[in-house]
């Protein structure tokens, strides 16, 4: 560590004291105190540990990798539990045992912890991964690198406690308050800059098609955080504060926010996870540069344009609901260019489908993104719209794009890269691979046809007219009918869950793994 | 697909790479697989080809842009300075929805101006005018009722069943008429049905024995288990503080809104313990009057709604 990390860990410890010694309420006063504690501890940890001995340039810096993984399963894990509790407080209510718990300060525990802690370890410990593979480069700016995984992890820590204790801004995936939002715009810039720096240091002539998805992602999600979390604190040393702007503008430059958080967090980032991995594990060329070049730009030129979808038939002026709906019509092709590019990347290894389950993970979640990025479009068409707005469609539509795309492909990117930065042959298990791969394919699919079924039942309820003209449905009836399918959702999740943990145990027998049950373990075909 | 190494002719693609596999690392990048060049980039061991667009990904994408054209062509899109485009088919949302409602409310008009008019006896004697009132009775229901008196109007505790035949303040249409539009110790409204028991004991107008004595008295008129002797006790007890509202008998008067003790219908339970409760604190369930709220056509149906269900006098 060096004299200027210990020097912000000091400064940062001083930060925590002034707050906890001026906090106006509880909540900032811990937040305070965890900041000192954090900060002193890393302290202690780095003067332990100082060293002016540069690190060696030609290596790859790898241990923040390894440590990345391991937080994404870990974060993982959570998220899907706390995914598991809230889908039973929906079917039984009085699951809601105390406040902490409540499904209003539970649910946004669980979308932060599958989205940002999980999703958002799995990107920068892949980025960090490939980007330094595909320049020939180490990571640019010392350990700066070490500060995005700890300041983003810290990040979590304020975020999911404050939602437990009641801190909230209430904005749909983006709940943090502003202290937060801040140390989250802070790490998010060392994080750009870890990465612009280290594609400058380059040794390849051109930019991997990977880094472009990236890098998109770094920069747009640093956009679309700060101009979304515009707020005023009411105290310095409080946890409240009011946004800028109010009313339809504030719903609209939500859902500018919330559309872009999908359309670069969880699509154009993990994009790059498959432009490398999916090809590497193949062993086959992409299918096509031009492809990519034109589905890179036409996606990220159209995507921002298309969060007025989410405010259909609302305040929101009809000029503004057009734009967004046909934003979101031009975007199919853009979106499903990724998906070409990658199952065709297959074309000539085929037969991997059936040999490698890493393979088929990529393949099943390649389908689970096509079918997810055409139901998007589909569903921003007003007609259909107003029939899946605020209905179990909506959650149908967003998991089978969260747990078939994003986490399909993170867990296939795990199994892949786990054997490469333990230095192992392969990873421990491929037949639990396959145990997980079924797991999770019949848990989606309990999980979306339930929330499809349930989605689109609800939708025809609420608009159901009896022959004299009047409502035939009261909306406690609709609560009522949905029950089936909430236990349907749960064992889903609860399938789901159970697969990761398999990967969990299968990826700590692969560091574990000796000598002599490495040269045991099952191996592909070649 | 210009691919003749997929599927079966796997073996074929396997020869091939045997011989990628002899060239120097630098040939091996550029060489034509399966009849494509690569673009000659290599990062980490991962090339790309350099084959053309699929056509069908390329003319879908210039439909869709096409269609998205056509439609900002015809409806409200492009925003001006202090307006916007409007579109050809001068389409709006607000329109939209007024003229769905007006469509909706014009299709009802004939029963609705009928049902203003019309006594309760008019509407039974009108068979379609009837069901129709019941149909819109029971939507109402589903919107304002049912949050209190539960799916199916079986009520919960506290609030009354309406599909039995015990009746606080009259099961009659014209009663039932009454108590939805004025509510029940709903103090807002002057001709609110209005009722109240005293608090015995925290009104100290009874001791709690005595309070216990009255409960099994209470108790011994439906039948339910008690204590014979307190019960006794219990019934003189009755006589100076009950009565004169529910009755010598119990019977309750639903002039007054003093339910009956002597059958098994009871509001908030008939466990000693909450009949204690009850008669120690008193119960003051409140309704809102609906008169203020709803439209009277609307309270008309929901009178014949309720009627219906089962209780109606």
């Amino acid at each position: 560590m060096s004299i200027y990390s210990i020097a912000f860990l000091a400064f940062m410890a001083l930060c925590g004291l002034v707050g906890a010694a001026f906090a106006v309420d509880s909540v900032f006063a811990f937040h305070s105190w965890l900041t000192v504690a954090l900060s002193l501890g890393f302290l202690f940890w780095g003067i332990k540990n100082y060293t002016t001995e540069p690190a060696d340039q030609s290596r790859y810096l790898d241990s923040v990798v390894r440590w990345g993984i391991i937080a994404t399963i870990a974060w993982g894990l959570v998220g899907f539990l706390v995914g598991i509790i809230i889908a039973t407080e929906l079917a039984f209510p009085e699951v809601n045992l105390f406040r902490q718990m409540n499904f209003g300060r539970l649910r946004p525990l669980h979308t932060s912890a599958v989205i940002f802690a999980f999703g958002g370890n799995a990107l920068i410990a892949s980025s960090f991964y490939v980007v330094q593979r595909t320049t020939g480069a180490r990571l640019a700016l010392g350990n700066l690198a070490w500060f995005v995984f700890w300041g983003y992890q810290f990040f979590i820590l304020l975020a999911a406690s404050g939602y437990v204790l009641g801190v909230t801004q209430a904005k749909e995936y983006a709940e943090p308050e502003w202290y937060a939002d801040i140390w989250l715009t802070i790490v998010w810039v060392a994080y750009l800059l870890v990465f612009l720096g280290t594609l400058y240091k380059r040794k390849e002539p051109h930019i991997f098609v990977a880094n472009w998805f990236y890098l998109s992602f770094i920069v747009t999600v640093a956009m679309l955080h700060i101009v979304n979390n515009l707020n005023l604190p009411v105290s310095w040393f409080g946890t409240q504060s009011y946004p800028l702007f109010a009313g339809v503008q504030g719903a609209l430059t939500q859902w500018w926010y919330g559309h872009n958080a999908v359309g670069f967090f969880l699509t154009a980032a993990f994009l790059g996870i498959m432009y490398y991995f999916v090809p590497k594990r193949a062993n086959r060329p992409i299918y096509s540069y031009r492809l990519s070049i034109v589905h890179f730009w036409s996606l990220i030129f159209l995507y921002i344009w298309a969060g007025p979808h989410h405010l259909q038939y609302t305040a929101l002026p009809d000029w503004a609901q057009t734009l967004g709906m046909v934003f979101s019509i031009m975007l199919w092709m853009p979106s499903w260019g990724g998906m070409i590019n990658g199952l065709m990347t297959l074309q000539g290894a085929w037969d991997k489908i059936r040999t490698d389950p890493i393979i088929r993970m990529f393949v099943l979640s390649l389908a689970f993104y096509g079918m997810g990025t055409f139901e998007g479009p589909l569903m921003a068409i007003k007609e259909v719209n107003s029939l899946s707005h605020y209905t179990d469609w909506t959650i149908g539509h967003v998991h089978s794009a969260a747990l078939g795309w994003n986490g399909m492909v993170t867990f296939a990117m795990v199994y892949y890269i786990v054997p490469k930065l333990w230095g192992k042959k392969e990873i421990y298990s491929l037949k639990w691979v396959g145990w997980h791969f079924w797991l999770a394919t019949i848990g989606i699919v309990f999980y979306i046809s339930a929330m499809w079924v349930s989605g689109i039942m609800q939708g025809v309820m609420w608009k159901s007219y009896n022959a004299a003209g009047f409502l035939e449905y009261s909306f406690a009836e609709t609560v009522a009918a949905m029950f089936p399918y909430y236990l349907i959702r749960t064992l889903g999740g609860l399938l789901f869950f159970l697969g990761a943990c398999l990967m969990a145990y299968n990826v700590y027998r692969t560091i574990v793994m000796t000598k002599e049950e490495e040269s045991n373990i099952e191996t592909v075909p070649a | 697909m210009s691919n003749k190494y997929n599927g079966s002719n796997h073996d074929a693609y396997k020869a091939q790479e045997t011989i990628l596999d002899v060239l120097p690392e630098h040939e091996k990048s550029k060489i034509a697989d399966d009849d494509h060049a690569t673009t000659g980039h290599e990062w980490d061991g991962i090339r790309e080809f350099d084959k053309p667009i699929p056509r069908w990904w390329l003319w879908t994408y210039y439909l869709s842009i096409i269609f998205s054209i056509g439609y900002v062509i015809a409806y409200p899109a492009i925003p001006l300075v202090n307006d916007y485009t409007k579109g050809l088919l001068n389409w709006s949302s607000r329109d939209a929805v007024a003229s769905e409602i007006s469509v909706a409310k014009l299709a009802q008009s004939k029963y609705v101006s009928a049902l203003r008019a019309a006594s309760f006896d008019d509407i039974n004697s009108n068979e379609e005018l009837r069901i129709f009132a019941i149909e819109g009775g029971k939507s109402a229901y589903a919107v304002n009722c049912i949050q209190c008196h539960a799916s199916g109007a079986v009520g919960s505790v506290g609030y009354p069943n309406l599909i039995d035949d015990e009746w606080l303040w009259g099961g009659k249409l014209e009663d039932i008429y009454t108590t939805i539009s004025h509510g029940i110790r709903f103090e807002e409204d002057d001709d609110t049905r209005f009722s109240e028991m005293p608090a015995f004991l925290t009104d100290e107008l009874l001791e709690k024995p005595e309070i216990i004595q009255v409960a099994d008295y209470v108790r011994a008129f439906s039948g339910l288990k008690h204590d014979a002797a307190s019960a006794a006790a219990g019934a003189t007890v009755f006589a100076d503080n009950c009565a004169s509202c529910h009755g010598d008998d119990g019977k309750g008067d639903q002039e007054q809104g003093a339910p009956d003790l002597t059958d098994a219908v009871w509001l908030y339970g008939s466990t000693k313990e909450t009949i204690i409760k009850t008669i120690s604190n008193s119960r003051k369930g409140v309704m809102p009057a609906w008169a203020h709220r709803l439209d009277d056509t609307i309270i008309k149906q929901l009178t014949m709604f309720i009627h219906s269900r089962g209780g109606g006098q």
